[in-house]
């Protein structure tokens, strides 16, 4: 089995927060893994992306093929668009409904929605929103990891949690428990809409 | 006991290096290659050890540290983006001349599509014109233990051993199996042949005969090298030759297996030998390499059976950029897969100064004192400024190298161009620019140097600069009259003051300095977290 999964944003929103978390629960796992992240001047403010790949079997290229991808997740909605010939005809897109403008010609948001609804398979819902709800503006990226966790096959929510548990405990319980509830929010968005 | 990590390529190479018994890093910051020394400063091992780390003023000072401690017998290791290696190149030319006496390994990263580069040349050139040994992994596997071998390899045939990783190798992660095995570090001791070390031509014709003799030593090396293999495949239409991680996308399509038969290499001098051996099986051959076409380059017309060679030469993989899952897959005459069609909606979000950086404020006084000189021409630099170029500043007409805008704006005010700025970054500034402003100096040149100091080395993620708190004092030193010399803070609110100081050392015949001084926004924020 495998996922092949991803991530898109801009620069400075961090999408390697959730890399992280599903990184750490594929090693305690015990999966295949191979990450590959942009850094350098795409950094600051352009858009980015990450290919996670996942597998029970040994995994060769760090690329995702066009067409290969299981998952597009993305914090910014022109974002997840920007990546779909690389999605799989079977693929979900996961996105956070609320855009980042920081350029002059960004698209008018109806189009960008609608593109985004005409697609099979797509859960789209406001991460930052949720998480201001929750009380911890901070957790929206794990909001998003909550709605991918529903059709990431691969990884069970416990597992994700306990990824969560691990690369937040040294901020200790509170910030813990604030990114579980965010996470487990997104979860219940995504099996709601599914 | 051997410890699982998911480490970046970067962090693999460090891990090795440091598992190798490492005395120290060399190096200077640059995309994708910085990680590597993050890595080696932030690990125990090499604060246990005292392994030397703190970065270099540029890479040819970097080299230059790294030869000496292979001088005294210690394992060093150089490290940076593949412009480095000709910021670089005479000391690394050398360096295959004098050969290697603790095991020295020079790390190269280059950047194929130009992710964050001006040019995407191959390193595997250099180690051919040097005659050194190349080693290219495939994965992050190979490149920890690559990295843990090139030490030992350098120290057995006595020469310098230079690893190319990619972008896709430097930073992608994977799990990475380590530390089964971790050496000790070398005690000090001298090269055995001390002539070498003297490259006066009476000593460098001799070791120069010898190095030719030792490159086909390394070639024969290369051809049973484990890092290389030859593998027999069913379907003998084509053979394949997939260097580095070239292997991987070759892999990545054929799931069940690869049905021709493929040459592995990572080791180089490329092995001819094998290369022979597989052209005698097949029709065709298919050349993947990452970067530019060298292995396919030597290939052609070599054989004598009429045998053609394929690859990027002929287009049938891309002329350019860095190979993907998709080229590699078009050029085996492979379907592609079925996918979207690109989205008509999404917009181009190219890369931009930060909101509340201090190099925007920098443009927009420039600007505004410049749009009143017509003539005028802005020499840029390399750093998160040469950003300024884009809208809406539009500040720089050119952009070339490490501290070209010293001296491009020299010969250009010689020409006739006023005013003449320069705008470079404060770590810039000390990689590359401070002898261009000596030039400056000694021609009377009448060029505005402003240096948009940030305080950090900040594109690559905000390294130390080596020249902070200190760049008056530099500049003064070599003799830039100190009332020439001064320091704005970029702010909107001091715009008025901004531009009045930029107007007058236009105004000045001569050479002066304007320091744009405030913290990168990046680095403070960290800062204040603290």
């Amino acid at each position: 089995m495998k996922n092949d999964i991803i991530l898109a944003g801009v620069g400075g929103q961090g999408i390697l927060s959730i890399a992280t978390v599903i990184g750490s629960a594929a090693l305690e796992q015990g999966l295949y893994l191979k990450q590959a992240e942009v850094h350098g001047m795409s950094q600051r403010g352009g858009d980015v992306q990450s290919n996670l790949r996942l597998g029970t079997e040994p995994i060769h290229s760090d690329l995702i093929p066009k067409g290969g991808a299981d998952l597009i997740v993305s914090l910014e909605p022109m974002e997840a668009l920007r990546y779909l010939p690389y999605l799989s005809k079977d693929g979900w897109v996961i996105t956070n409904t609320t855009p980042l403008v920081n350029i002059p010609d960004y698209p008018q948001m109806d189009a960008v929605m609608a593109e985004l609804n005409s697609l099979p398979r797509v859960v789209a819902l406001d991460v930052d929103a949720i998480a201001k709800d929750l009380g911890s503006p901070r957790g929206a990226n794990m909001v998003l990891l909550g709605a991918m966790a529903s059709v990431l096959h691969i990884l069970d929510a416990e597992k994700l949690r306990e990824g969560i548990r691990r690369i937040f405990s040294r901020k200790g319980d509170a910030v813990v428990e604030s990114n579980i509830k965010a996470f487990d929010a997104g979860l219940a968005f995504s099996q709601n809409r599914k | 006991m051997a410890d699982k990590n998911l480490l970046l390529g970067d962090e693999a190479l460090a891990l090795g290096a440091l598992h190798a018994g490492l005395s120290g890093v060399y190096a200077y910051p640059g995309t994708p290659s910085t990680e590597i020394t993050e890595y080696i400063q932030l690990h125990p091992l090499a604060r246990e050890r005292n392994v030397h780390r703190d970065w270099s003023c540029n890479e040819k000072t970097a080299m230059e540290g790294a030869l000496g401690m292979s001088y005294a017998g210690k394992r060093a290791l150089v490290c940076f983006k593949h412009v480095g290696l000709n910021v670089c190149a005479d000391p690394f030319m050398g360096s295959a001349m004098t050969g290697a006496n603790g095991g020295l390994v020079i790390a190269s990263c280059d950047d194929p599509s130009m992710h964050s580069s001006q040019n995407e040349q191959d390193s595997r050139f250099y180690g051919a014109f040097a005659m050194m040994p190349v080693f290219e992994p495939s994965s992050q596997q190979e490149t920890y233990e690559m990295a843990r071998e090139a030490f030992d390899y350098s120290e057995k045939r006595g020469i310098p051993v230079l690893m190319r990783l990619t972008t896709r190798m430097s930073h992608s992660r994977a799990v990475v199996e380590s530390g089964a095995d971790i050496r000790e570090q070398n005690q000090l001791h001298y090269p055995a042949n001390p002539r070498q070390w003297v490259t006066l031509p009476v000593n460098a014709r001799v070791r120069n005969r010898q190095l030719i003799k030792d490159y086909q030593t390394f070639e024969a090396d290369a051809a049973v090298s484990r890092f290389n293999f030859l593998k027999e495949g069913p379907d003998k239409s084509m053979g394949i030759i997939a260097c580095g991680i070239a292997y991987n996308y070759l892999m990545e399509n054929f799931p069940d297996g690869c049905p021709y038969p493929v040459l592995k290499v990572s080791q180089y001098p490329f092995p001819r030998e094998l290369a022979v051996k597989l052209s005698g099986m097949v029709k065709t051959l298919l050349v993947l390499e990452e970067g530019q076409p060298l292995v396919e380059d030597r290939l052609k017309g070599v054989f004598p059976t009429g045998i053609t060679v394929h690859g990027r030469l002929d287009n049938s993989v891309p002329r350019d950029g860095e190979l993907t899952p998709d080229a590699v897959r078009a050029a085996l005459g492979l379907p592609a897969l079925p996918e979207y069609p690109a989205s008509q909606v999404v917009a181009p979000r190219p890369p931009a100064l930060c909101q509340g950086c201090g190099h925007r404020d920098f443009f927009t006084a420039l600007n505004n004192v410049l749009k009143d000189y017509e003539g005028a021409r802005v020499f840029g630099d390399i750093g998160c400024y040469t950003l300024g170029w884009m809208p809406p500043f539009r500040s720089l007409h050119t952009c070339v190298e490490m501290g070209a805008s010293v001296t491009m704006a020299l010969g250009s005010a010689y020409s006739g161009t006023y005013p003449a700025v320069a705008v470079i970054g404060d770590s810039t500034f000390t990689h590359s620019g401070m002898t261009g402003l000596l030039d400056a100096v000694n021609g009377k040149a009448d060029v505005t140097v402003c240096i948009s100091d940030n305080l950090t080395t900040g594109m690559t993620g905000g390294q130390d600069s080596a020249g902070t708190g200190r760049l008056e004092a530099i500049c003064e030193g070599l003799g830039v009259e100190p009332e020439h010399i001064r320091t704005i803070v970029p702010l909107p609110k001091n715009y008025p003051d901004m531009e009045k100081v930029i107007r007058e050392e236009i105004e000045y015949h001569g050479v002066s300095v304007i320091i744009s001084r405030r913290e990168c926004i990046q680095t403070l924020k960290r800062h204040a977290k603290k």
